[in-house]
């Protein structure tokens, strides 16, 4: 069991009612859909706004970044960077900056 | 005592406006859902504390919100996490699927794109939620693209009614400048069985069983932007309103033309009459006069802003074609707002008050039937919709 560090978006921070840092324990291999997965677990109501409800794809206005490096592209599967899997750094889901 | 709940939504997040049945006095609360657009919010008639919202964003999709005490608090229904590890959560009360099953009878997969091309349909968000008159659990949902939904466990879970899709016109649907929405919703008080939806750009659709089938209602109306402006289907037709004591009444405002029919939407003729533009957003009806009309001219479909920069809004006490234009405490030099499709609405009291939002985040009200307007809030973010609960 990993304990893996998420940043989130202020929006969904607030419609999830997080206050602060998410921490998921993932079993098994890091990636980004069990991260993902384990998110969703805790917070439902995230269900639908990071990935599609059906099809599970990236929604298309969101961006996976880890220690420098944009994921948004990578498959699903990817392991994740050793430092995101020993929770020295976040993965961050970023709102793509597009005005409004 | 009386007191009516205003309920707004904008580009930027909900505000609810009440006050006690004099009107003149109003607490504002708000931004609920800050940040987030808000394409309607709207309370359900069996339970006036049950309130839903339909709260969207480009970036994080749709989103349903539901309140059980009358706006106080809010939950997303289902969206809890379970409290047994291991438990499977919902999260559902988000989850707007096409039906593609065989026994939804004729499921379609594409539509008519802006180029006259076939084009797959995908949820986009909610522009109108509908609760039932009778159960405060039972909810519809008007979605882009066009379909309908229905929950009947408050939001938790929704399931498309299919028959309106699958009746067999879909194919001929395109979208209007705001995308292909669904967004009228009317529930025949008589029988409820009898449901009225209208879609742009598609027209205007009737069930009589609850929504199994359906069928187009759009002779007489006339279109000169398609091709067939007599055409069964393809009207952009952007909102309809009736009142409750004459359901088979229907009033509607088209992209332009201002649309009367007296048998549930067999027939419709033009009441447009002597109104100095008739294209338009908005159309509702006096809560205790059901010829009494109300709609608010728009320039023409490029010009979204009133003529003259007059802010008007245009009654008719004869069910149309005899109109006249409404002034006192609204704008009569250099407005240019838009008032969109569900920014109007009327209260039930004794005079009926008339209430309507504009694109520059203005909500004005009148308390007498729209002979005087003052407004109630001016620099809300633009607004979207408007709603009345009229509160004993």
């Amino acid at each position: 069991m990993q304990a893996i560090h998420v940043t989130l978006p202020a929006h969904l921070r607030t419609l999830a009612h997080i206050d602060g840092e998410v921490i998921v324990d993932v079993e098994g291999q890091v990636t980004l859909r069990s991260v993902l997965d384990a998110v969703e677990a805790r917070y439902p109501v995230l269900r639908g706004t990071i990935r599609d409800h059906v099809t599970l794809e990236r929604r298309a206005f969101l961006r996976f970044f880890a220690c420098q490096e944009d994921l948004s592209l990578e498959p699903p599967d990817t392991p994740l960077p050793e430092a995101v899997v020993h929770g020295k750094e976040p993965l961050m889901i970023i709102g793509a900056i597009a005005g409004g | 005592m009386s007191a009516v709940r205003v309920l707004v939504g904008t580009r930027k997040g909900a505000f609810i406006l009440a006050s006690d049945g004099k009107r003149e006095k109003w607490d504002v609360s708000g931004p609920y859902f800050a940040g987030w657009e808000i394409y309607h919010v709207k309370g359900s008639p069996a339970d006036p504390n049950r309130l839903y919202a339909s709260q969207s964003s480009g970036w994080f999709g749709q989103v349903i919100q539901r309140s059980s005490d009358g706006g106080k608090t809010w939950e997303t229904p289902g969206g809890e996490a379970m409290p047994q590890p291991g438990s499977m959560p919902a999260g559902a009360s988000n989850k707007f699927v096409y039906d593609v099953s065989p026994a939804a009878g004729k499921p379609l997969t594409t539509h008519q794109w802006y180029d006259g091309t076939q084009h797959p349909w995908e949820f986009k968000r909610v522009w109108h939620l509908e609760p039932s008159l009778a159960d405060p659990d039972t909810v519809y949902a008007g979605v882009e693209d066009a379909a309908l939904f229905r929950s009947t466990d408050g939001a938790k879970s929704w399931q498309e009614v299919p028959g309106l899709r699958g009746h067999g016109t879909g194919p001929k649907w395109q979208p209007g400048a705001g995308g292909m929405c669904l967004h009228t919703i009317l529930i025949d008080p008589a029988n409820p069985k009898r449901i009225f939806i209208a879609i742009s750009a598609a027209g205007a659709f009737r069930t009589d069983d609850g929504g199994n089938t359906w069928k187009p209602i759009n002779r007489g109306l006339k279109s000169q932007y398609i091709p067939d402006p007599n055409a069964e289907i393809g009207h952009c037709v952007h909102r309809v309103a009736l009142h409750k004591s004459r359901p088979d009444t229907l009033f509607m405002q088209k992209h332009w033309d201002v649309m009367r029919s007296d048998d549930a939407g067999e027939n419709w003729r033009e009441v447009s009459g002597n109104l100095p533009t008739d294209f338009g957003f908005v159309i509702d009806v006096h809560a205790h006069e059901p010829e009494t009309i109300y709609v608010v001219p728009i320039k023409s479909d490029s010009e979204h802003y009133p003529m003259e920069g007059k802010l008007r809004v245009y009654r008719s006490r004869t069910g149309g074609n005899d109109w006249e234009a409404l002034t006192k405490g609204l704008p009569q030099s250099d407005c240019y707002v838009n008032v969109l499709r569900e920014a109007m609405a009327v209260d039930s009291l004794d005079k009926c008050g008339v209430y309507f939002g504009t694109s520059g985040g203005q909500v004005y009200a009148s308390a007498d039937a729209g002979d005087n307007w003052a407004p109630i809030v001016r620099d809300l973010p633009p607004v979207l919709s408007v709603e009345v609960q009229t509160l004993q």
